[in-house]
């Protein structure tokens, strides 16, 4: 698998109201690879995101699939949004089954892959509930299963835990490392929380923001198997410090 | 909690109690002697002239003949406005251009049409169904089509990003998440279906509640006018209670 985003830019509106979002941005993405990108709002990542799903088109600029243009979503490229995101009236095993239903696998098959991937996500128990009967936390697992379970190949993460409590937020982030880890999946994770992108990603690119742009990139190699002693480690406060930082230092307002 | 406290505390027992003040009143009043029972006929006349319906097999027959209206112009409206109302609500080139249109006949009051419907279709059932359509068609219709445009875009975009195209989409995510208004709407625009029928009815009709009201004015029977509205109201009641279950019991999740 190979993603390929090749200077993008993205405008939106006309006239006076012309605004540029995303200014010659470029990036790319293997197999197993795991990249962040973070930035502020008004770095336009979240429209990074919905262009490399499919949901926008780049204004110029390409961003390929292995070779192939990407035109429009896809179930070659798995969603999951910050919130709002479950089929409030289906139970969560069936919010799991979606999308393989919609991509007309049989029934079996569907019923055994939900059944799984509920338990790669730890909710085998929470099967027949309704989403409004499950924590924010496990909403979020449940629409990681969901994404998971189409196949993707590779799996992108729009904010996932930005709506989340801050403990919430960490065991989930330790969850999704290990889920990471287990399964060998490729993601592309977007935040604004520097430290998750760093506990996270093996590489991570740093937006600035009016338009938004690639400033940074670093490659991150932390032992990564006490996460919560990666996150006092003094190796891990250095660099997110000196990231910060660069964040700080784009953000116009502060630094003038 | 004493049975006392358990009554009062249940949901129905204020509303019932609210209508069984009406009702006593009203037997007070009558039998008082007070006011004229040619204007307002005792509860005793209007169940003797109930009874008297019933046993004769008219009261049975003019209410399955407004129900039927009722149902047959319903249906015709809430078959069609579903289709149509998701139409709108998902494609902006539809909406723009129908509900201009929408707009200006929903404003058009359904009874005006009654002329028109006789002369073009007579006296039969049809123009009664029509006009229930008409008078139904277009409320049901715009509801529908502001329910869609509710759908969050999150739960529209993860199906697409799930491989999902326009019309599973519409059928497997917009259709479920509208269900709950949809189903209101048609509860709500059901009591002007009944409206209509007994205002078809009062024009042309041989039989029918609104008939048999129009009957009895020509008689001075008021007891059977008000026979006929309180089977209409209890007809009326009837179905929304018949909604609400519905709704209970396929939209467990939207409570």
């Amino acid at each position: 698998m190979h993603l390929q985003i090749s200077n993008v830019s993205k405008t939106f509106g006309w006239g006076a109201r012309r605004k540029q979002v995303l200014r010659q941005v470029s990036f790319h993405v293997h197999t197993g690879d795991f990249v962040a990108l973070v930035g502020s709002s008004g770095s336009g990542k979240s429209t990074m995101m919905r262009l490399i799903a499919g949901l926008e088109q780049p204004s110029s600029g390409g961003i390929t699939l292995n070779g192939r243009a990407v035109r429009g979503p896809g179930a070659d490229r798995g969603m999951v949004f910050q919130n709002y995101s479950l089929y409030p009236w289906l139970t969560a095993e069936q919010n799991v089954a979606f999308g393989m239903e919609l991509q007309g696998r049989n029934r079996r098959d569907v019923r055994e892959r939900s059944a799984y991937f509920l338990d790669v996500v730890g909710l085998a128990d929470a099967a027949r509930r309704l989403p409004r009967e499950l924590s924010g936390g496990m909403q979020q697992r449940v629409a990681i299963a969901r994404a998971l379970a189409a196949e993707p190949q590779v799996l992108l993460l729009d904010e996932p835990f930005g709506a989340l409590d801050i403990q919430i937020r960490e065991s989930m982030q330790e969850f999704l490392h290990d889920l990471w880890q287990r399964t060998g999946l490729t993601a592309v994770l977007i935040t604004h929380d520097l430290e998750e992108a760093l506990l996270l990603a093996g590489t991570v690119h740093i937006l600035a923001p009016s338009p938004g742009r690639i400033v940074r990139s670093v490659t991150v190699s932390h032992d990564r198997s006490a996460m919560a002693h990666l996150r006092l480690s003094p190796a891990f406060l250095e660099l997110r410090e000196d990231l910060a930082q660069c964040l700080r230092g784009l953000e116009p307002a502060l630094s003038a | 909690m004493t049975a006392l406290q358990r009554l009062i505390r249940h949901p129905w027992s204020l509303g019932l109690l609210a209508i069984g003040i009406v009702l006593a009143l009203w037997w007070l009043i009558t039998g008082s002697g007070s006011v004229n029972k040619l204007f307002l006929p005792a509860p005793q006349a209007v169940w003797q002239a109930g009874q008297q319906q019933w046993s004769s097999g008219m009261l049975l027959q003019d209410a399955v003949a407004s129900t039927r209206r009722v149902f047959l112009g319903f249906a015709l409206s809430a078959g069609l406005a579903l289709p149509v109302g998701i139409a709108m609500g998902s494609n902006a080139v539809i909406c723009r251009l129908l509900e201009p249109l929408m707009g200006l006949i929903r404003y058009m009051p359904a009874p005006a049409f009654i002329p028109l419907l006789i002369i073009y279709f007579g006296l039969d059932e049809l123009p009664k169904v029509l006009l229930i359509f008409i008078g139904t068609f277009f409320f049901n219709t715009l509801m529908i089509m502001d329910a869609v445009k509710f759908v969050p875009r999150e739960l529209i975009e993860t199906a697409r990003t799930l491989g999902g195209r326009t019309l599973p989409i519409l059928v497997r995510v917009v259709a479920p998440f509208i269900a709950p208004q949809v189903l209101d709407a048609y509860r709500i625009n059901m009591a002007s279906a009944w409206n209509l029928v007994i205002v078809a009815e009062l024009v042309a009709a041989t039989e029918g509640l609104g008939k048999r009201i129009s009957l009895a004015q020509r008689f001075l029977r008021t007891d059977e006018i008000f026979l006929g509205l309180i089977v209409i109201g209890l007809i009326g009641l009837l179905i929304d209670l018949g909604f609400r279950l519905l709704m209970r019991r396929a939209c467990r999740w939207a409570n």
